[in-house]
């Protein structure tokens, strides 16, 4: 039967999101700031019995390079078209990024080749030059929260808590964040498109939460890479975090989602300045609003240590959360190395609440 | 049509990003820059429809450009299909091509940039990497981060990164033979020579301002640059 109407509009949005074996390239940001989300994006794609291989020789795609103008579209290409020469080696065609700014990159370089073939051509030459390599396109690209998000119901029938309140039985009120690069350049290129994102709703809505609209919901977080990068610029960056803030804080969010691997760390980073700069706290009685990336999220759903998932080194204190969905957690095991010997403890801040 | 605009017309984003503005602002009203600074996407799009050289090039001289954060929302809501954000990234290669990003407070941060990510993605495979991402330099990043720094090795260990070493996982060490490529791309593609020519046109401006500038970061130009702001930026000047 054809689509009509809503249906048909709304099929414009779907996306086709690859089931098993996929070639992962990582995140020069997530990598540095939530190194654990990457290492639970794997642990739970084993456990579902899927097959992702990374190579060690893959790098960064250059796209902080490339949005902060110091590195030329034609080099940001040939890096592109490196990383999908390595994919090609290795026998993938499924292509799963970490990163927002790489999706976003991946894409508009696909698109432009689709819609110019001779720069794809010129690509292809300035890669056997500088490196001797061929590469085929994947035949399905996509970001890892797009595989999370096809697994979501995988995860909730294995997981061993869900986003409830174990004291009230009410839903977590979580707000999502995107990540400007998912889909605003490319909406059919999104799960749900640029105006309403489906991607982590889906995942919120399976696990239990419920998810809550606030006027600011679509901002950017402000990171505007040269925006952020040079320190003379980040009133740019908090002044864009804040403007969000304050408008999700009337509807008492208890979680922020994130997509971006950027977008957790401003959204974390700048609740921090905020409170240092003016006294003002987000969250109930001095707390922040707890930030997580959707692999963190699908990690505590599946029952994973919260100090495995590397959820210690964010500046907000995620506790308050745990507590109302009634994982356990040690806190004397926050601050450990690998050995279990105590490292130190963070210094607490003036005013956001710390544990 | 002078010849700076012909220059403009042959990157392919600035083809693709400007079709015909009927100037509604949508994307001003949309735009986190335009909240911030004094910064009208809608404007810098009509300047450009006027293919006018003169005023080209004081716009590739100013610090207009460097406003926009591409966070591309614009692109998302124009109804005639224009993207701002994709113009604004070939503005600020023809500003860099042809030196003009000295003449803004703005601009000259480019060689801020390119001695930090530019220097990382060469020397380690990474825009980003935690040892140069200082508390001193990033206050913002709180207690946590510093306490992560201070660490880094053991809390890289303790959270499954394989932190400077060899194979595959979180910030591994990427072999030699894979960053020699990546400079290898860089000569052949153009990216060296954008390189070259931030440093180059950098020196002359620094002497030209009587700043000190040698080639790391500890110094007073890349200071100057990192920190000044000496305009209001935010509103009509």
């Amino acid at each position: 039967m054809k689509p009509e109407g809503k249906r048909q509009i709304w099929d414009e949005y779907q996306k086709d999101i690859a089931d098993d074996n996929y070639f992962y390239v990582r995140s020069c940001v997530r990598q540095n700031f939530f190194p654990g989300a990457e290492k639970t994006f794997l642990r739970y794609m084993k456990q579902l019995g899927r097959n992702v291989f990374e190579n060690p020789s893959h790098t960064t795609c250059s796209g902080i390079g490339y949005h902060s103008d110091i590195v030329p579209f034609e080099t940001a290409m040939t890096m592109v078209a490196r990383q999908f020469a390595l994919m090609t080696e290795a026998g993938y065609e499924n292509f799963v990024t970490s990163c927002i700014t790489s999706f976003g990159l991946y894409t508009e370089i696909l698109e432009t080749w689709e819609h110019f073939p001779k720069v794809e051509e010129q690509t292809r030459v300035h890669l056997r030059n500088a490196t001797g390599r061929e590469f085929l396109k994947p035949k399905n690209l996509a970001h890892a929260s797009d595989v999370t998000f096809k697994l979501r119901k995988e995860i909730a029938d294995a997981g061993r808590y869900r986003l409830v309140n174990q004291d009230t039985g009410e839903p977590i009120r979580v707000v999502e964040h995107i990540g400007c690069h998912y889909s605003r350049m490319f909406p059919n290129k999104g799960v749900g498109g640029a105006e309403y994102p489906y991607v982590l709703v889906g995942m919120i809505e399976e696990w239990g939460g419920e998810v809550i609209d606030y006027p600011e919901r679509r901002h950017c977080c402000g990171f505007g890479f040269r925006q952020y990068l040079v320190k003379a610029n980040r009133g740019y960056s908090v002044s864009a975090s804040k403007k969000k803030f304050d408008s999700m804080k009337p509807y008492k969010p208890e979680l922020i989602l994130t997509n971006c691997p950027g977008c957790p760390m401003f959204l974390d980073r700048w609740q921090y300045a905020i409170s240092e700069m003016e006294g003002t706290t987000y969250g109930e009685n001095g707390q922040g609003i707890p930030v997580m990336t959707y692999e963190e999220l699908a990690g505590l759903i599946l029952g994973y240590d919260p100090w495995d998932l590397g959820l210690q080194v964010h500046q907000v204190p995620v506790e308050p959360l745990l507590e109302k969905m009634g994982i356990p957690y040690d806190p004397e095991k926050k601050f450990l190395d690998i050995d279990g010997n105590f490292i130190g403890k963070p210094k607490s801040p003036s005013f956001l609440k710390f544990y | 049509m002078g010849a700076l605009y012909e220059k403009l017309r042959q990157d392919i984003r600035f083809v693709e990003g400007l079709t015909a503005c009927l100037n509604c602002g949508t994307c001003t009203a949309i735009c986190p820059a335009a909240e911030f600074y004094n910064y009208q996407p809608r404007k810098l799009v009509d300047i450009l429809q006027t293919r006018d050289d003169e005023k080209l090039m004081e716009l590739l001289k100013s610090d207009t450009i460097w406003y926009c954060g591409e966070c591309m929302s614009c692109v998302t809501r124009c109804p005639r299909n224009n993207a701002p954000g994709l113009l604004i990234t070939a503005l600020r290669s023809l500003s860099q091509e042809l030196g003009y990003f000295v003449e803004s407070e703005k601009g000259r941060q480019q060689l801020a940039i390119k001695r930090t990510v530019g220097h990382w993605i060469l020397r380690y495979g990474y825009c980003l990497y935690p040892s140069q991402i200082t508390p001193e330099n990033h206050p913002e990043q709180g207690p946590v981060w510093e306490w992560e720094f201070q660490n880094i090795e053991k809390v890289m260990e303790r959270l499954g990164a394989n932190y400077q070493k060899a194979g595959p996982g979180v910030l591994r060490a990427i072999p030699q033979e894979d960053l020699d490529e990546i400079k290898k791309i860089f000569d052949e593609t153009g990216g060296t020579a954008r390189f070259e020519k931030i440093e180059d046109f950098s020196k002359q401006k620094a002497e030209e301002m009587g700043i000190q500038l040698d080639d790391g970061l500890q110094n007073d130009y890349i200071k100057h640059i990192y920190t000044a702001v000496n305009k209001d930026h935010t509103t009509e000047s």
